[in-house]
């Protein structure tokens, strides 16, 4: 039975160019992509799994001598495909600013302080069941220079393998009732705002640890295979 | 196990400038997991380079894109958990990951795939798979590095599915330097001689 990946769910994604994402407009490909069939090179990818974090690699806010200042938070969830199955055991490598907004980045020129004690960089696997967890502060938002008074919302980079070479997805989670969504052509590169939404994450009390730390879930859906039929019905 | 369908997938967005002090943090100090270089001593295959530029579509240099490979070894093997899956099990982990430099520039080292088996029992002819992620590519881009002089190129099944005065963007010349075999391949994301890019 060949095996596919569905085509028609990438229409959530971005398109590549987006011109009010002023630096699309020189590095987005003007002749359009071609179709190519599912090989074994794109079929199989990677497997990176627990092998590859170490004990701590999950708290970013326990990664120097002292405690990084701004808003101690947990960050969980899931990783599934589109048919609702776990991702399982998948390196989730994750990054952003500190709490005033500043990466420590060599390039990054914001005048808003670095913090000693964050560098703002984690590494997670999923379990069986593709949840992952990690601990860090929430990150400010920053000025940018795409057009005037440009800053971006608060946000987490995120990077996955999945099981396949055309899994693979880098994203950004952001933070509910963010006011700077209106203004941010990152943000609404992504033509639906229903598939835009996705990417904001939820605030949970379940989540949240009294006396430590708020808790907010941002499940993840990568590609999956267009089996016919799937070994289990769906509950829905 | 599976859970209720979920709405769609979530959406890509851009990996920003500022990703290398955990994607390719050589500088930093976080712990360096991907290497441009992996050709590993039990990986067969012959040994090869290839590097190049990553320029826009004005011909400047890319000063801040990563790049990543995923390859077959040399008897055109990816590793994997099945392994009585015809091209599959080799101990050749096959994925590599680097940053350019401040002149946009890159190199790998890696062993030069074996054919591996294509659509319909057709052979594809030796290739990387390559995706390019940098600041104003909302979501990766993905392409092809072909070799120079392979006899498998002409039939390729993915390469016939490019308009023929396009097929030179995917095919990188080889040149020696020294007792190294080089390939290069030169990226350019719009323009004339715009690089062919793939949806997959």
């Amino acid at each position: 039975m060949a095996v596919r990946y569905d085509d028609a769910s990438l229409a959530a994604h971005p398109p590549s160019l987006a011109p009010d994402y002023a630096s699309t407009r020189r590095r987005a490909p003007s002749q359009p992509l071609i179709i190519i069939p599912h090989t074994l090179s794109e079929l199989t990818g990677p497997v990176y799994g627990h092998e590859t974090v170490r004990p701590g690699d999950d708290d970013l806010t326990r990664q120097h001598a002292g405690e990084p200042l701004g808003e101690r938070i947990i960050v969980t969830g899931r990783v599934l495909d589109e048919d609702g199955r776990p991702v399982p055991h998948t390196l989730v490598e994750v990054w952003q600013a500190n709490a005033a907004g500043r990466y420590i980045h060599v390039r990054d020129q914001h005048p808003a302080p670095l913090d000693p004690n964050f560098s703002g960089a984690g590494r997670v696997v999923t379990d069986a069941e593709g949840r992952y967890r990690f601990t860090t502060v929430k990150p400010g938002a920053y000025p940018w220079r795409n057009h005037p008074n440009a800053w971006r919302p608060a946000h987490i980079h995120f990077s996955l393998f999945g099981p396949s070479f055309l899994t693979r997805l880098v994203t950004q989670m952001y933070f509910p009732g963010d006011p700077l969504f209106a203004y941010d052509p990152i943000f609404n590169s992504i033509p639906d705002p229903r598939a835009r939404d996705r990417l904001v994450s939820r605030f949970d009390m379940d989540t949240t640890a009294p006396e430590w730390a708020l808790g907010y879930v941002f499940d993840i859906v990568l590609r999956g295979r267009d089996a016919t039929p799937t070994e289990e019905p769906h509950d829905d | 196990m599976t859970d209720p369908r979920p709405d769609g997938l979530t959406p890509s967005q851009t990996v920003g400038p500022f990703f290398a002090y955990v994607l390719t943090p050589a500088a930093y100090d976080t712990p360096v997991l991907f290497e441009a270089d992996i050709a590993t001593p039990d990986a067969p295959g012959e040994r090869i380079r290839i590097e190049g530029y990553v320029l826009d579509g004005d011909g400047e240099p890319i000063v801040d894109a990563m790049l990543e490979i995923w390859g077959a070894d040399g008897e055109g093997r990816y590793p994997g958990a099945a392994a009585e899956e015809p091209g599959r099990n080799a101990a050749f982990r096959g994925f590599g990951r680097t940053e350019v430099d401040s002149n946009g520039f890159f190199a790998f080292t890696t062993v030069k795939p074996g054919p591996v088996p294509g659509p319909d029992g057709a052979m594809q002819a030796p290739h990387v798979s390559l995706g390019v992620f940098a600041r104003g590519l909302l979501k990766r881009l993905s392409t092809r590095i072909y070799f120079e002089g392979e006899p498998g190129n002409e039939a390729d099944p993915i390469l016939s599915l490019v308009p023929s005065d396009r097929r030179r963007t995917l095919v990188a010349p080889r040149t020696t330097r020294g007792a190294d075999a080089v390939y290069t391949f030169t990226l350019r994301l719009q323009g004339e001689d715009e690089t062919v890019f793939f949806a997959v």
